[in-house]
């Protein structure tokens, strides 16, 4: 009986987990749109592209741009500061991208930080995903 | 009605029960091989929050104390911003604690202890003695090595070290 009780309890929280993974690359420019205050179609995937590759002074008179980590085509894995494997980025060669906003927001704050030593604003961030989302 | 009553009932014993699976604080350990083998942890918010830039590295490389200054610096790691939220990274530490190299749980964790002073708190583990006598027939310039980048990058050399493995068998310095 518990062991039923526990079944049914994962098979509910599945059901839980995949109702709050139901973001999309589409659903999310549409939020970053709104919370810029711009209409959706004013973001732009040319300004996008620009901030993935923009070079930025990085630590050991490097340069650092997103692309250090995610290489130059966000189809190709790329690799951490530590050596290891991250999965494409373009939701073309890998459709998990951009599904999950807690997620998204996470990374956002922490490589924008890490690159650009500031926040990006939320009208960066539906630019970024309309780049990458175009990306075949 | 009676239905009704008893869906509520059930719904609720499932949302308790599931609570109490899930707040579980010490992960599952399926035993320990001793010194090349690490006992298989799992525990969701270690795995998916402390495996994105490196591997996660096992809770008995590095004693309690180290874990509470790993973990109390997130938004300064190593250069990187690897900040949490304040439940999630509570609830990682609980986890780094009770699997600690001197929580007695594994026998990795008492080798490492052994070369470690009760008062030290290294924030690396290739730093600790343990390490780096494990690692002394290592060439100092495979260090450096392209392909290693870094100490840290453990699966540079221990190709299953994903998945605690790290034995003669499976290693090997890359070109
Ligand atoms: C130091 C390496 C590094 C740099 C530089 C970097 N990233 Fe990342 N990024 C990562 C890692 C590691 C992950 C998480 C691993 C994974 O999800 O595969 C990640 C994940 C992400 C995600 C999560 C996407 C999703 O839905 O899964 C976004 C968004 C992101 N990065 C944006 C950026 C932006 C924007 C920049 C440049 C301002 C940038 N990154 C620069 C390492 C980096
Ligand atoms: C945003 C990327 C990132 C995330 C997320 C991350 N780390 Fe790290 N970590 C690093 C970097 C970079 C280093 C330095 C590696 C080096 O020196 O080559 C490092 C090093 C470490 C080391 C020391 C390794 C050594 O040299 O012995 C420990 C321990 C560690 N991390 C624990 C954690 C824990 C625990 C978490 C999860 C709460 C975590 N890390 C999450 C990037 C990250
Ligand atoms: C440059 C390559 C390299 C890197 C990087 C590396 N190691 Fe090793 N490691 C070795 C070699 C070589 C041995 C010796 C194997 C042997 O003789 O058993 C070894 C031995 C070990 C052993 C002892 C195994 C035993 O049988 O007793 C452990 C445990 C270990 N390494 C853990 C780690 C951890 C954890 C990291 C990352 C923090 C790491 N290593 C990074 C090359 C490496």
């Amino acid at each position: 009986m518990i062991k039923r009780l526990f079944c049914s309890g994962l098979a509910a929280l599945g059901m839980v987990a995949v109702a709050s993974a139901a973001d999309t690359p589409a659903s999310l420019m549409a939020h970053y749109a709104q919370a810029a205050g711009v209409p959706l179609a004013s973001l732009s995937a040319a300004r996008g592209a620009a901030l993935y590759r923009a070079e930025h002074p990085g630590r050991n008179a490097q340069t650092v741009s997103c692309a250090s980590c995610h290489t130059a085509d966000p189809k190709q894995p790329g690799r951490s500061r530590v050596g290891k494997r991250i999965e494409p980025l373009a939701p073309a060669a890998n459709p998990g991208r951009f599904t999950d906003a807690a997620k998204v927001e996470k990374w956002f704050r922490r490589n924008c930080g890490d690159v650009l030593q500031r926040e990006c604003s939320a009208r960066e961030k539906g630019d970024f995903i309309a780049w990458l989302s175009q990306v075949q | 009605m009676n239905y009704l009553l008893r869906g509520i009932g059930v719904l609720a014993a499932v949302g308790t029960i599931s609570l109490l699976a899930f707040s579980l604080p010490s992960g599952e350990a399926h035993g320990d091989g001793g010194g090349d083998t690490l006992p298989r942890l799992t525990h969701k918010a270690w795995q998916q929050e402390c495996a994105s830039c490196h591997i996660a590295y096992a809770p008995a490389f590095l004693p309690k104390a180290s874990w509470r200054r790993v973990m109390g610096g997130l938004g300064q790691h190593f250069g990187e911003d690897a900040s949490l939220d304040p439940a999630t990274q509570a609830d990682i530490l609980r986890f780094l604690e009770i699997n600690a190299a001197d929580a007695g749980t594994s026998r990795i964790g008492r080798k490492v202890m052994q070369r470690m002073d009760a008062q030290d708190a290294p924030l690396r583990i290739t730093e600790s003695r343990w390490f780096v006598r494990k690692h002394d027939e290592v060439p100092r310039a495979a260090w450096s090595r392209k392909s290693v980048g870094s100490a840290a990058n453990c699966a540079a050399c221990h190709r299953q070290a994903e998945q605690g493995v790290f034995d003669d068998d499976s290693v090997r310095i890359p070109k």
